[in-house]
């Protein structure tokens, strides 16, 4: 086995375990710091496709921004764990059961795949660096981006107005 | 390192990813509790973000990373827009378990 096999490993395994920690957890806030460290193990795996930029703004944007406002709202709330009410069993097997058959089901899809995916050729042509990113996205995706700036700026507004104290209708 | 797909195979990416999408839509369907649905919501988004990178770098094309930019925009909207609807919930239930939202059942 090579290095970067193992370290792949080792990544997926602290993805995979985090991500069933959070949501086996009981207190919300442990679920969400579960989920910072799923998201930087998630950058790790970028980091090992060599596409450091990605990895970086994943870093910022959701173990910055999205967890932080997660935490904020579980702290808003002042969730005990003692509250919440669990699930009838049967509707956990019923989840158990889907889980493991959309599981089973699309790791079998996906091995069956196997002969069209077919082998990996290097060109070495740069694609992934900055520059080439920065191309892509202000020439082919010009409007895209510019419609991404404006679903932000709907998106703050609407956040807004929703968590603004609505008044005692008179 | 120029090449890593030759010492992983996208093969390992594929299966990381199936199971972590998996694991969200265990999440969904397993707690009741709005924020967690939320939390794996966002672990369904990553899964397919990963598979993004990973086929970028597989067909050597810049268009699957831009392509995850977006949808990281996206998603910080979905979650910022999910948050003030589960905060303005929890002012009128008191409670953010999904099963007290059944209004439109009828």
């Amino acid at each position: 086995m090579s290095t970067i096999l193992i370290i792949f490993c080792v990544l997926s395994a602290v993805t995979l375990a985090t991500a069933f920690l959070t949501i086996f957890s009981r207190n919300p806030i442990h679920s969400a710091i579960y989920l910072v460290i799923c998201f930087f193990s998630i950058a790790g795996h970028y980091l090992l496709l060599n596409s450091q930029f990605l990895a970086i703004v994943h870093v910022i944007v959701y173990s910055g921004a999205i967890m932080i406002l997660f935490l904020f709202t579980i702290m808003l709330m002042n969730l005990n764990e003692e509250k919440e009410v669990h699930r009838p069993r049967i509707t956990r097997l019923g989840a158990i059961v889907s889980f493991c058959l959309i599981c089973l089901i699309l790791i079998a899809i996906f091995i069956n795949s196997k002969p069209i995916v077919g082998e990996y050729v290097t060109t070495g042509e740069d694609y992934q660096s900055i520059k080439v990113l920065g191309k892509v996205l202000l020439n082919e995706y010009m409007v895209p981006f510019e419609f991404a700036s404006i679903l932000l700026l709907v998106a703050m507004i609407g956040t807004v107005l929703l968590s603004k104290k609505e008044k005692l209708q008179k | 390192m120029n090449n890593i797909l030759n010492h992983i195979g996208i093969e390992n990416y594929i299966f990381l990813s199936v199971i972590l999408f998996c694991i969200g839509v265990f999440g969904v369907l397993y707690r009741r509790n709005a924020i967690i649905v939320f939390m794996s919501i966002e672990i369904m988004l990553n899964a397919v973000n990963l598979l993004f990178v990973a086929f970028s770098t597989y067909h050597q094309d810049a268009q699957g990373q831009v392509f995850v930019f977006f949808s990281m925009a996206v998603a910080a909207a979905e979650v910022a827009v999910g948050l003030a609807i589960l905060v303005s919930i929890f002012r009128n239930l008191g409670s953010i378990t999904i099963d007290n939202l059944k209004n439109l059942k009828g």
